[in-house]
């Protein structure tokens, strides 16, 4: 046998994992393995345990019970090993910002022990890649909250890992900013780094992820691609409709039989059919009047509403 | 340093990076707090001390009493600050310790590079103090330069143990309290000022259950030339401050622990 990374062996390998603060259980005995290459999410609502998850990966939270190999290592005696190299993009900034851009890349450089100059060169094709390189001089503080995101994927790319923890990367951000981050993390993805990714936007979910696990209330509800999900928890298309304040509460049975399932929100009704117009159409017939209709796509939100029925976004 | 981990080292750069954009402020004030004092209450104050004709302090000058206590007195305070906010905010606020965490440093090393820092805060600001001390002809005695040492010690003396205690914070509420009800009655009745044998006797077995009386009492005794007039004193002042920083720093690395492994 020759020594060497075997590259068929999963990433992440987790079985039976567990987390419990006291007596709340925070991840309760979940299963899954993240191959080399994949673009991997877990999708919930705040307070799945997602954080819990992604911490126990990132060596920096023991494992309360359970089986948790990270890079072919073991997660309870290999912590920092595992650490050396990750990628870790935490839910909230820990960049200091008393330093300059460029010197918070040095300086996470040489806790990974590189040698200065080594950490400056990577520190400066960095910067190059989250497009910040005329910002290099300039204190953190005065920075964007979508540069800031930038400078920090930059940072926990310094050790060249071979897989990225992102958590919740585009929490807070405007819409453009997102896509500037997204459009960063593609190009990673592109060139082969493994991400792992917390997210409850279902778009990012969509944008990113290879294959996710929809996560609830510490458990793992479901597990596929973005596509699969949608075609085994949804139909294709979904009828939105909105009523006037009062008057969803007396349809009383007006739309029954109209679609292949009915949720009703408090704030509004969604249809879902392999023909959002047909669906359009019946209930204008039924004499159905809502304020609006919208027929679209079905999404991750609606698996994730037929799975809990709970919105991921409250 | 082959002894010291290199994550130790690496927890120290950064707030070395952090110091080299704000060394001159700094250090113009590590020389203006003593060259103030001691013009203040040194010369000024003690001009009326010394006229007095009082024997309380042996014949020795007011600045000369006055000046080593200071000295130990104000490595206690910049210990102690130094160990509050910068601490608690690689918690809370750029939450720095985090990042570090994520990498291989460990929490270990972040509680051993952040206490080595104030370490080498403290170096600076006693061998300031120390210069200035020499420049007053407030010295009688070339065992001055163990003087910096031992403010060291009393700084890291309070460090560690505040250090400890700002790991377990969440907020800065209680920082206030450390600093009114307990930095600041040390530093005036610790025999800084006047020999503790002026407070009441139910205070003074108090005071030598504080690291700083012990500083105080090395320093002015290193300052004088009398250090080791009784060896046995010397052993103890310096047992009890070796002492508390060797608990404190233990203390710091299992709370610096806990905050960051969960």
């Amino acid at each position: 046998m020759t020594e060497g990374p075997r590259t068929d062996l999963p990433l992440i390998h987790a079985r039976g994992l567990t987390k419990r603060f006291g007596s709340i259980t925070a991840v309760d005995a979940i299963d899954f393995d993240v191959a080399r290459g994949e673009a991997f999410g877990f999708l919930g609502p705040n307070g799945a345990g997602k954080t819990s998850t992604m911490r126990m990966i990132g060596g920096v939270s023991p494992v309360t019970e359970g089986l948790l190999r990270v890079l072919g290592l073991d997660q309870r005696t290999d912590g920092p090993r595992i650490r050396a190299r990750l990628g870790v993009i935490p839910q909230t900034d820990t960049l200091d910002n008393e330093l300059s851009v460029r010197e918070n890349l040095l300086i996470y450089g040489r806790y990974f022990g590189l040698k200065w100059a080594e950490s400056g060169r990577r520190a400066d094709e960095l910067l190059d890649f989250v497009q910040l390189t005329e910002r290099k001089d300039d204190i953190v503080e005065q920075l964007s909250g979508g540069m800031k995101r930038r400078l920090t994927i930059a940072r926990g790319l310094i050790n060249e890992p071979e897989l990225m923890l992102l958590d919740e990367p585009t929490t807070g951000l405007d819409p453009q900013a997102r896509h500037l981050v997204w459009d960063r993390l593609y190009r990673l993805k592109q060139r082969g780094t493994t991400l792992v990714l917390t997210t409850h936007y279902m778009d990012e979910a969509e944008q990113l992820c290879d294959r996710l696990v929809v996560m609830d209330k510490a458990k793992i509800v479901a597990e596929g691609s973005p596509r699969q999900l949608i075609e085994r928890y949804s139909t294709r298309e979904v009828t939105e409709l909105r009523f006037p304040p009062g008057i969803q509460e007396t349809l009383d049975g007006q739309l029954d039989g109209v679609a292949e399932r009915i949720e009703w929100l408090p704030d509004r009704v969604l249809l879902y059919a392999e023909d959002g117009e047909a669906v359009a159409v019946a209930i204008h017939d039924r004499g159905v009047r809502p304020e609006t209709v919208l027929v679209r796509r079905s999404t991750l939100e609606d698996v994730f509403l037929r799975l809990t029925g709970r919105t991921l976004v409250e | 340093m082959a002894f010291v981990p290199a994550g130790t080292i690496r927890v120290f750069e950064h707030r070395a990076l952090e110091y080299s954009r704000v060394w001159r402020a700094t250090l113009f004030n590590s020389f203006l707090t003593p060259v103030l004092f001691l013009a203040s209450m040194g010369l000024g104050l003690g001009t009326y001390v010394d006229s007095a004709g009082s024997t309380v302090l042996g014949g020795v000058r007011y600045i000369e009493f006055l000046g080593p206590g200071l000295l130990a007195a104000t490595a206690m305070q910049v210990g102690t600050f130094e160990a509050t906010f910068p601490i608690l905010g690689g918690f809370i606020w750029n939450r720095v310790f985090h990042a570090m965490h994520a990498t291989p440093i460990s929490p270990r090393d972040v509680a051993l590079g952040s206490l080595g820092w104030i370490a080498f805060r403290l170096l600076i600001v006693t061998t300031v103090f120390t210069v200035v001390l020499v420049g007053f002809g407030a010295v009688r005695s070339p065992l001055i330069v163990l003087a910096i040492p031992v403010g060291l010690l009393t700084g890291l003396a309070f460090a560690t143990f505040v250090a400890a205690f700002s790991a377990t914070q969440r907020v800065m509420t209680k920082f206030n309290y450390i600093f009114r009800f307990v930095i600041q009655p040390l530093f005036l009745f610790s025999g800084t000022f006047f020999p503790i044998e002026q407070l009441p006797g139910f205070l003074q077995p108090v005071a030598w259950l504080t690291p700083v009386f012990h500083g105080v009492a090395l320093a002015r005794g290193l300052a004088l030339g009398t250090a080791f007039e009784s060896p046995a004193l010397f052993v103890i002042h310096a047992v009890v401050l070796v002492g508390f920083v060797l608990v404190g720093t233990w203390l710091a690395v299992r709370a610096v622990e806990r905050r960051l492994v969960v």
